[in-house]
């Protein structure tokens, strides 16, 4: 069997299309050489670095109030710590907070549930909970799923979580 | 000490007719009373997030003045999103702290540091180019044209006790309708901006 590659080139042109101008993060070992460095290279994008995560969403927020598109690249880790703010702004109150979560040291190939991990397992069904619209992009051809996933949330108004389940290549 | 609706009036003499405000709990519902604007963005729900939810209008809106009506225990609960401010350093934003040393909201228990901790000095250490404390309505009232006119952040604690109580509601604050007339006040304007 051939090595599954997520290329960073994918999700970044990706978000392009998907029309999002601003990228709020903070670094993710998932994401970060081929996805976030790249990104803050990139003059098609305006980069906000946070302090932590849940900042994040509500810049998000903001933006997404004043019809600016956003998107919050984080680890899950900073999704666990951000779970009230996700509540009441993104869910409780119908913000297209559209965010990209690196699933650190979860296993290629397995699905999420199914980790041996007790912290990533626990990510889908806590974004189930919440009525995230989410899936999880392990290879090139998932992240077709990313622009219509977020013309969705915008359309809709509700949030969404795009799971990266391993670390990027180039 | 100053009450905070007596200083919340003086500034809304400053706000002009395009200023955003983001008001924060008490200080927000304080501003529904005070200054009524389809204009007013109000963060309650998940307490100390004003500060971010005005830096991603003030990032939107870079033509409009943003200003943030913050509580001491709000800020305390993101104390990160000063260095997040401050970096990003959005000219049009202006940041108030409505400095009572308590959870007003939350039986009026002391925040930490209460008397001792600084929030201005945060801001400066922060790198907030511009930070103000005032205790005297007087010397507000004489100083507040200047801080709006500064080329922002621009980052002002105000030490005050409650003042007349505004009714708590919640359901206003939180609703989907609420915060639908705000973008709908955005989606004019910036439809106005698109077509000049």
């Amino acid at each position: 069997m051939g090595e599954i590659t997520l290329s960073g080139r994918t999700i970044i042109a990706a978000l392009k299309q998907a029309r999002i101008e601003f990228v709020v993060a903070l670094p993710d070992a998932t994401m970060s050489d081929h996805v976030l460095w790249p990104l803050a290279k990139d003059n098609d994008f305006k980069l906000i670095r946070v302090c932590k995560e849940d900042e994040g969403v509500s810049i998000c927020a903001g933006l997404t109030s004043c019809r600016r598109r956003a998107a919050l690249l984080m680890q899950y880790t900073g999704l666990l710590d951000s779970i009230n703010a996700i509540r009441a702004i993104a869910v409780e109150f119908a913000q297209p907070i559209c965010m990209v979560v690196g699933l650190l040291s979860k296993e290629p190939g397995v699905p999420v549930v199914r980790s041996k991990l007790f912290s990533v397992r626990i990510v889908e069904p806590i974004l189930g909970a919440l009525g995230v619209d989410h899936f999880c992009m392990e290879e090139d051809s998932d992240v077709a799923l990313l622009p219509p996933a977020i013309e969705r949330a915008y359309a809709r108004s509700q949030p969404l979580a795009a799971l990266v389940g391993h670390r990027v290549s180039p | 000490m100053m009450r905070r609706d007596e200083c919340l009036k003086v500034l809304a003499k400053h706000r002009g007719d395009d200023a955003i405000v983001v008001g924060v709990y008490n200080a927000g519902f304080d501003w529904r009373r005070i200054s009524q604007s389809p204009l007013n963005y109000y963060s309650i729900g998940a307490m100390g997030q004003g500060s971010s939810h005005a830096l991603g209008i003030a990032l939107a809106m870079p033509e409009h003045k943003v200003i943030v009506l913050d509580g001491d225990g709000s800020l305390l609960m993101n104390l990160g999103s000063l260095v997040t401010i401050a970096q990003a350093a959005p000219p049009n934003y202006y940041h108030f702290v409505a400095e009572n040393g308590a959870y007003e909201a939350n039986g009026s228990h002391p925040i930490p540091g209460r008397g001792t901790v600084s929030f201005a000095g945060h801001a400066r250490a922060a790198g907030y180019p511009h930070a103000f404390e005032f205790d005297a309505l007087e010397k507000f009232e004489v100083e507040i044209g200047k801080i709006l006119a500064l080329k922002g952040p621009v980052f002002t604690t105000l030490k005050v006790v409650p003042g007349e109580k505004a009714p708590h509601d919640f359901a206003f604050a939180n609703s989907r309708e609420t915060h639908r007339q705000f973008t709908d006040a955005i989606a004019e304007i910036v439809a106005r901006r698109d077509q000049a």
